[in-house]
């Protein structure tokens, strides 16, 4: 009951804040003084803290189980466990929200506490710019959302979190990914900024270089807790399902990564501003229709919680306000240097970042399409169709081939110019390397296709091309290495993964057995468990392989209390070469059950190869500036 | 010049997709899984909020062509709001309505019914809330159509809605 009454409170006040900065920063940006008053650190400061209160306030109820508070009430029990209580705080649409808002201020006072370096102008333009849309938030979070609604009488008992969300990948998932989205509106802002305060320069790359990284990091590792969830807790053996709301945090990527290309570029050459400019405009603005589009229930999905059309229209007037606010500025403000007119040589290292931000932005628009679309077309003809995986890999996987390949030689060519003979034998001794071996596998697994085999053959180019540049390489940039390296890896092991995997369903009673290759299943017996918050009931089941090797696997069917909902926890063994998936579900009277049983090769390397791809990220942000 | 030939057409571009977006969230489609639908109702035993007595749910699908049933609760905000629907939806008389009283205090909702009236045939407790969850409901409130074979042939989450009790009318009809 305190604890609630001080969230909302401070929300207030914290909102008073974020008003209040606005006249104080203008009054500041007027004046003569080369720095900037230190009332905007501490108001900035006051913002943030007030949002961290309420949010702590938020957590304490869900940790009190105050029932009163109509968040808890909807999102909690008392038989959770403290864990998944708090948090249950991030897992709904109020609380969710509140996070945002806490991550926008604190990333907007350490942004100016790290800013020192830049013109005091610039500094307080990406203060205002993001005070829009920290406003915009608070708006949209006491109007239409708020988390601190109290009613009487205080019911005795909540209503329970979805028990899909009780799982630790999910828990930390959501906050991960908003430091990612958040972080791009940093950017968003600086852009806008940059642009207004013609301070668009290589000063300026330098400086902004550091948050599209650590955006980028977060959004990465965002995503893929995501996927891992999606993998151990939906219990279908996939890892991605082009599932619209996977789908929205994967453009703001595409779009993210681009950028951080386009910004090493601007730092050593002062070319490509525009580009810049409208990537990190399209990064923020799709990270907002993400949370639009999630939020809203205009699309059906396994994630769509919350539906509420007056949320909705809020988010999407808001979004179109920003939208429209960047076009113009840009338009007005933003003239490209028009004395200096570089030509770029097609086979320099800026020409195949080139390249390849224009794959990216074709990627992007596929997916953007695929998702859109149906939304579009169930509007103006009321036909309602759902675009499904064949779509995206029609599309997306012949493009690959030249993406792959650009980004395989554009780190071994120089800036502004490569002379063609110059090109060094290892680069294509690199190619028969992996020719040879693309050739020995495919020889082993049979053919695939022509188009996947040529991927295989690229893939491996990168491969083996990151490889080299790691030992033989003069100036090591561990970064792009270590990235490319674990972006090859990643293809590689899906690629593998999607060709190989294998997978049977059957409808087994207890003591029946069934076999597949050369493994025989084995349905032993079931048990069942009671546990704090649900009740479950678990198979056990024996692989016995040729040599009769013995592996035990337990899958799990849950049944929650509150609210009753039945899930399936898959059995995953997992080792270095494949992993041995088995779910079971229910069919009619807990006689039968309905068994799948998949073998999923190189399932672990997805994981680990983004991984790498994170810290590779992770290493720019050490690196001292490479090559000359 | 150029410049503004492409602002004004991204303008426009963008106006296209915000009147899309909006039309699309005013037809959004809410989500009703499809559980227990056409099923048929489970034998539960739950007793009388005023007299008391022990009542069997054959005792109280009995003599009548449709039954619809209302779960609520006092501490619930919605079923305020709901209220008034129902008390609309008491004047259709080929219907017995049929309160079921989610994990409520007697005391609170005796109050509650004083206060916003009376619009139930009968309202039965649901004290573990065990009865609502054999009937597949989600949350509160939820309101079931039942036929006279003791089959649930719709349900509507949520508060009910000028729109939802027309529907419920013209089924019952």
């Amino acid at each position: 009951m305190l604890a609630h009454q001080i969230g909302y409170y401070s929300l207030i006040l914290g909102f008073f804040f974020s008003i209040l900065i606005i006249p104080v920063s203008i009054k500041n940006f007027n004046n003569k003084n080369k720095v900037i008053d230190n009332k905007v650190f501490s108001i900035s400061f006051f913002q943030f803290f007030f949002v961290l209160v309420s949010f702590s306030g938020l957590i304490l109820s869900f940790v009190n189980s105050d029932f009163g508070n109509e968040t808890v009430f909807n999102n909690s029990h008392t038989t959770k466990p403290l864990f998944y209580k708090i948090s249950g705080t991030w897992g709904n649409h109020e609380g969710s929200l509140l996070l945002w808002l806490l991550v926008l201020t604190l990333f907007i006072f350490i942004f100016l506490i790290k800013s020192n370096s830049q013109p005091k102008k610039y500094r307080i333009l990406t203060l205002l710019f993001q005070q829009v849309i920290i406003i915009g938030f608070f708006l949209f979070l006491l109007k239409t959302s708020n988390p601190f609604n109290y009613f009487f009488p205080v019911p005795k008992e909540g209503l329970g979190l979805n028990p899909i969300l009780q799982d630790p990948a999910l828990a930390i998932h959501p906050p991960i990914l908003y430091l990612g989205y958040v972080g791009s509106s940093i950017i968003f802002s600086a852009s806008l900024a940059a642009v207004v305060a013609k301070h668009i320069s290589i000063v300026w790359a330098k400086h902004i270089k550091l948050w599209i990284f650590v955006s980028w990091i977060f959004l990465t590792f965002g995503i893929m807790l995501g996927s891992i969830w999606a993998y151990y807790e939906l219990g279908w053996g996939g890892f991605w399902f082009w599932d619209p709301v996977e789908n929205v945090s994967l453009m703001p990527w595409f779009c993210l990564t681009a950028l951080l290309h386009c910004i090493l570029v601007l730092e050593k050459r002062s070319i490509l501003s525009s580009w810049t400019i409208i990537l990190s405009i399209a990064t923020f603005m799709l990270s907002m229709s993400g949370t639009f589009l999630v939020r809203s229930g205009i699309l059906n999905s396994v994630h769509t919680f919350a539906n509420d059309p007056e949320r909705g229209i809020f988010i999407l007037i808001f979004l179109f306000i920003l939208i429209l606010l960047s076009l113009v500025i840009f338009f007005v403000f933003h003239k490209e240097n028009d004395q200096k007119i570089v030509k770029i040589n097609w086979l320099s290292k800026e020409a195949s970042i080139l390249f390849n931000n224009w794959f990216l932005m074709y990627f992007l628009s596929v997916v953007l399409i695929g998702t859109v679309y149906p939304i579009f077309l169930e509007v103006l003809s009321s036909k309602k169709i759902s675009v499904g995986p064949p779509f995206y890999y029609k599309l997306m996987i012949p493009f690959l081939i030249p993406f792959l390949f650009f980004m395989s030689i554009g780190p071994n060519l120089n800036w502004i110019k490569s002379e063609f003979k110059k090109i060094k034998i290892q680069i294509v001794l690199s190619f028969a390397v992996s020719l040879l071996i693309s050739f020995i596998i495919l020889n082993q697994i049979g053919f695939v296709g022509l188009i996947n085999s040529i991927l295989i053959l690229v893939t491996f180019y990168l491969f083996f091309i990151t490889i080299k540049d790691f030992f033989l390489k003069k100036y090591k940039n561990y970064s792009q290495i270590f990235s490319h390296f674990g972006f090859s890896l990643l293809i590689l092991s899906i690629l593998f993964n999607s060709i190989l995997s294998s997978e049977k369903t059957i409808n087994l009673k207890v003591g029946e057995e069934f076999s597949f290759r050369d493994e025989t299943v084995i349905f032993e017996s079931i048990e069942s468990v009671k546990n704090k918050n649900y009740k479950s009931i678990v198979g056990n089941f024996k692989i016995k392989d040729k040599k009769n090797n013995f592996l035990q696997l337990k899958p799990e069917l849950r049944i929650y209390n509150q609210p009753v909902i039945i899930t399936s926890e898959a059995d995953i063994k997992t080792t270095l070469y494949y992993d041995k998936f088995l779910v079971m579900n229910l069919v009619k009277d807990y006689e039968y059950f309905n068994v799948r049983y998949q073998v999923k090769p190189f399932m672990i390397w997805i994981w680990i190869a983004t991984v790498i791809l994170v810290i590779g990220g992770f290493l720019s942000l050490f690196q001292r500036p490479y090559e000359k | 010049m150029k410049n503004k030939i492409i602002l004004s057409v991204l303008v426009l571009f963008f106006t296209f997709c915000f009147i899309v977006l909006y039309k699309g969230l005013n037809n959004s489609n809410i989500y009703v899984p499809e559980t227990k639908i056409e099923k048929t109702l489970i034998k539960f035993n739950s007793t009388d909020l005023y007299s008391g007595n022990k009542i069997s749910s054959d005792q109280i699908f009995i003599g009548s062509e449709y039954y619809v049933l209302n779960i609520w609760a006092s501490w619930c905000i919605p079923c305020r709001a709901e209220h008034s629907k129902l008390i609309k939806l008491s004047e259709n008389k080929s219907i017995k309505l049929i309160g079921l009283n989610y994990r409520d205090n007697p005391k609170n909702a005796k109050k509650f019914i004083n206060e916003f009236g009376d619009p139930y045939f009968m309202i039965i407790k649901d004290n573990q809330g065990m009865i609502s969850v054999d009937l597949g409901a989600i949350g509160v409130p939820e309101t079931f159509i039942i036929n006279k074979d003791k089959k649930i042939i719709k349900r509507f989450l949520g508060s009910l809605t000028e729109k939802s009790l027309n529907e419920i009318n013209l089924i019952t009809k």
